[in-house]
């Protein structure tokens, strides 16, 4: 569905250059849904406006839906939906014109465009809000209009270029469901870009960690879980003292990193969890030493980030929120041709 | 791709129907049915040359005589239309602005539409809009003494028509660039004032001292609002008449051009 190679945008700025998306390339394959990961200003929606012909790439190529990006861009957008960030309709319209508007723009009739749309209504829940305006309806409704425009010419890859930001827990679970759906009913393949972890593990098949203009990692949500090497143990103390004597024994685990401790709490990681947290517990127990808690967990995609670029994803940015303190002074310069582009 | 169980027929069988013809209805009927459907918007439009008219245009009359012109309307109409035609289409960028940001113009730009047919449907729209205008206020000033030929009030319609559609054009196209509201608005205001200053809308420059003359014969609309006037006058022969009009071409292409270039850019 894509195949990308060497994809690059370098902006320019006041005479600098900014090289927003570096080289990227990435294959993503009919039925999948894909995730694209990574902090604000990483590059995604840099590589997602390319990718649907919004931006033409600096450099290399990439084939969407068959169709060439750079030769054959109409074909392109013939072929694929893109839900944007900024949505998709007009707050004082009414919400079915702008499905039936829109799929007027693909040459789809009119009758045709409104059976299709009212189709769409029915299978995202928005069944009665055909004549309400997008401006009197919630925010997940308004997410699940913009994703009924995205679809109503039925498009083989659609693009959700951060599609639960700002919304509600209650909201982002449903929108889930709803992608998911995608797929499970009318077979669409899914490109998405999050920044948010639990998204990414809970709907891809499969992600893309990109950082900095980069993809820096690929792989099922397991496979790059298990690429941390190991699981994470926290031992919380009673007294603070006996802190560095845990963490010795936690070093001491077979196949262990040099555990951090922070006041009480003492994390380490070991490769299987459960067999290395059994020795601890046994041998703690030996030494005589007061625990307050003890726990083994599967490391979390932010391990995985964390160990990627050095950084936690939730430090660099939350949802709406560009320029985060943490940010680097690379990343930073990352961020502006994002704010130039919208 | 894997079982479609209520999948619609694929996006194939919508064929390549799209033209730019077609492309540009829907975008103009979408752009109408949005401007009929905002009541505020459509008394406020319809009201100002009205009001032009009503409290300006009184003023004018016991000038006329000092103007050269029997009739203070035939003086002031065309005026107050090119006027319409200019600073009316001139702010259509800041609607543009609210859609960009709704993220209706990417929506619309993924699809496979001609990129001709965003701009066009919407400058369409604008000059139906011009033209409705231009006719309530021809129509209102007939009461009040208005005396002009047929012909030259159409033949002024169709040039104000133009008119507006160069200037729509280039709006849309900054609009496109600048984003912005607050970029968009002191670029206006910085243009429309020396523009109408130096154009003898209100009052010909013909009474203007000559350094005056001078400045506002470089001023293209200038000549538009004389050619304006030598129409209503039932001149059409006059080079006056026929050089506002090829002004108005010559600006019109410009304004085109202008604009297409900028829609069929990318949208960075």
């Amino acid at each position: 569905m894509i195949h990308a190679r060497g994809l690059a945008r370098t902006f320019r700025k006041k005479k600098q250059e900014v090289h927003a998306v570096v080289g990227v390339d990435l294959d993503v394959e009919a039925g999948e849904i894909v995730g694209f990961l990574g902090p604000n200003g990483a590059g995604k929606t840099t590589t997602l406006r390319m990718l649907t012909t919004l931006l033409a790439p600096t450099a290399g190529t990439a084939t969407v839906a068959g169709c060439d990006l750079v030769t054959d861009p109409v074909g392109v957008r013939r072929r694929i939906g893109y839900v944007s960030q900024s949505g998709a309709t007009y707050p004082d319209a009414r919400a079915g014109e702008e499905v039936v508007d829109h799929a007027r723009l693909y040459g789809i009739s009119t009758a045709e465009a409104t059976a299709r749309g009212k189709q769409l209504f029915r299978e995202l829940d928005l069944d009665g809000l055909w004549e309400r305006q997008p401006k009197s309806m919630s925010g997940g409704q308004r997410r699940r209009l913009d994703i009924a425009v995205g679809l109503v010419h039925v498009p083989g890859l659609v693009f959700l270029d951060e599609p639960t930001t700002g919304l509600d827990p209650q909201a982002r679970a449903n929108l889930w469901q709803h992608i998911r759906g995608l797929r499970e009913e009318r077979g669409t393949t899914v490109f998405l870009t999050t920044h948010y972890l639990d998204e990414a593990d809970a709907l891809c098949d499969r992600i893309l960690v990109i950082d900095a203009g980069r993809i820096v990692a690929e792989g099922t949500p397991d496979a790059l879980k298990s690429q941390v090497g190991g699981d994470v143990l926290t031992v919380t103390v009673e007294r603070a003292e006996t802190a560095g004597r845990v963490a010795a024994l936690m070093a001491a685990l077979p196949g262990a990193e040099v555990p951090q401790v922070l006041d009480t709490r003492v994390v380490g990681r070991a490769p299987q969890g459960g067999a290395a947290l059994m020795r601890l517990v046994r041998e703690l127990d030996a030494a005589g030493i007061p625990v307050a808690g003890i726990e083994s967990r599967r490391p979390s995609l932010d391990d995985v980030f964390l160990d990627l670029t050095g950084r936690s994803l939730r430090e660099s940015g939350g949802p709406g929120g560009p320029g985060a303190p943490a940010a680097p002074a690379g990343r930073a310069a990352a961020e502006q041709p994002q704010e130039m582009a919208r | 791709m894997s079982t479609a169980t209520t999948a619609p027929p694929s996006p194939a069988t919508t064929g390549p129907t799209s033209s730019v013809a077609r492309d540009t209805y829907t975008v103009f009927a979408r752009a109408m049915r949005m401007s009929l459907r905002n009541p505020a918007w459509l008394v406020i439009s319809l009201m100002q040359p009205v009001l032009y008219i009503v409290l300006f245009g009184p003023l004018l009359e016991p000038l006329s005589s000092q103007l050269g012109s029997g009739n203070a309307y035939q003086l002031f109409v065309p005026g107050i239309l090119v006027q319409l035609g200019i600073f009316g289409a001139l702010f259509v960028g800041f609607g543009l602005i609210a859609e960009y940001r709704a993220g209706v113009i990417e929506s619309q730009r993924v699809t496979p539409a001609s990129r001709t047919a965003l701009l066009l449907g919407r400058v369409m729209r604008d000059v139906v809009v011009l033209l409705v205008q231009g006719t309530l206020l021809v129509l209102v000033s007939i009461p009040l003494g208005l005396r002009a030929p047929v012909l030259g009030v159409v033949l002024t319609l169709v040039v104000i028509a133009l008119l507006g559609a160069a200037f729509a054009s280039v709006s849309y196209a900054l609009a496109l660039t600048l984003k912005s509201e607050d970029a968009f608005a002191p670029l206006l205001n910085a243009v429309v004032l020396p523009v109408l200053l130096l154009s003898g809308i209100l009052l010909p420059m013909t009474l203007a001292p000559g350094w005056l003359q001078a400045v506002s014969d470089v001023n293209p609309l200038k000549h538009v609002v004389e050619g304006a006037r030598s129409f209503f006058d039932g001149d059409y022969g006059s080079s006056t008449a026929w050089w506002g009009a090829g002004l108005t071409v010559a600006m019109g292409l410009l304004g085109w051009w202008f604009g297409v270039r900028r829609f069929r850019q990318e949208s960075s």
